[in-house]
């Protein structure tokens, strides 16, 4: 994975521990996972950031909450799942016309099936586990997501 | 330097862990993630870990007794167990986590099956040697700062 020229880590880690966390409690996460430790430990990394993230255990699960109305800003979509897999997730999500950031998060690394997984329509795709530089490297991200969309 | 002896021995049994390869910097972040809020994080991860693993292992030791073998189920499991043994930082069990996988890959039934033996005794020294940590962390009482020796 590489940083993108903006996130510079040493710049952000000069906000106060505060500021990090109160800036970002306006954004909305969904964990979609199957491995009960994975969203324990997401969920404790993402918490660390002032994040209080919603989560799923399978793919069509966070297809549902799209489709009751819910919505998120960033989603952290893990590949292999039962009943409906990240990739199917993902292919769906957009084919609703979703567009929030969604990361998939696989512990296969394979550059093809990170490469497949991309295509279903992914922003990024990181091999597990997150670690506090993804979720900064995100966040930014999705901070500048949100400026771009604000000036359309 | 530490001057309540438990948390002496606490911290060299610690050290211990990483100079002999048990764990890896995985096991960091988890403590990492520990704070006051959350004071019994990575005994609770541990202990979620030994508990959805174990039933991991019964389905692989299950699939090792079926006939005909099936490489692509065992794969799956044990692709499964890796990741849940990489998150806590389970370096030597993820090893022979890696190698069972590669044993599948080339069909080597003996293979998976001397493989699989090795893990399950990593697997359980490790439970042991984490479970005499957490026990000995109650015994010393919270700490004041974190002083992590690298």
């Amino acid at each position: 994975m590489v940083l993108g020229n903006g996130a510079s880590s040493s710049s952000l880690n000069m906000k106060s521990g505060e500021d990090k966390v109160n800036s970002n409690k306006n954004l909305s996460v969904l964990v979609v996972d199957d491995d009960p430790l994975i969203r324990m430990l997401h969920d404790m990394h993402l918490k660390k950031f002032g994040l209080n993230p919603q989560v799923v255990e399978d793919g069509k699960k966070a297809v549902d909450l799209f489709r009751i109305g819910a919505s998120f800003d960033l989603i952290l979509m893990d590949k292999e799942m039962p009943v409906m897999n990240g990739v199917e997730a993902t292919k769906e999500l957009r084919d609703m016309g979703i567009n929030s950031m969604i990361v998939g998060v696989t512990s296969r690394g394979l550059e093809i099936e990170m490469q497949d997984f991309m295509e279903s329509g992914l922003d990024f795709c990181f091999e597990k586990p997150l670690t506090p530089d993804m979720i900064t490297f995100l966040l930014n991200e999705l901070n500048k997501k949100n400026d771009d969309d604000n000036n359309d | 330097m530490e001057r309540n002896p438990l948390r002496r021995q606490l911290q060299m049994m610690r050290k211990s862990f990483f100079d002999q390869g048990y764990l890896d910097d995985q096991f960091v972040q988890l403590e990492e993630l520990q704070d006051e809020a959350n004071p019994n994080f990575v005994e609770e991860v541990v202990t979620l870990y030994y508990r959805d693993s174990s039933r991991l292992i019964l389905s692989i030791e299950q699939a090792l007794e079926r006939k005909p073998f099936d490489f692509n189920k065992l794969d799956a499991y044990m692709h499964q167990f890796k990741g849940s043994s990489s998150s806590i930082g389970a370096k030597k069990v993820k090893a022979e986590s890696t190698l069972f996988r590669e044993y599948c890959k080339s069909g080597n039934k003996e293979g998976c099956m001397r493989c699989f033996q090795q893990l399950k005794k990593e697997y359980a020294t490790l439970r042991k040697k984490l479970e005499a940590y957490f026990q000995l962390a109650r015994q010393a009482g919270p700490m004041e700062t974190a002083c992590r020796p690298k």
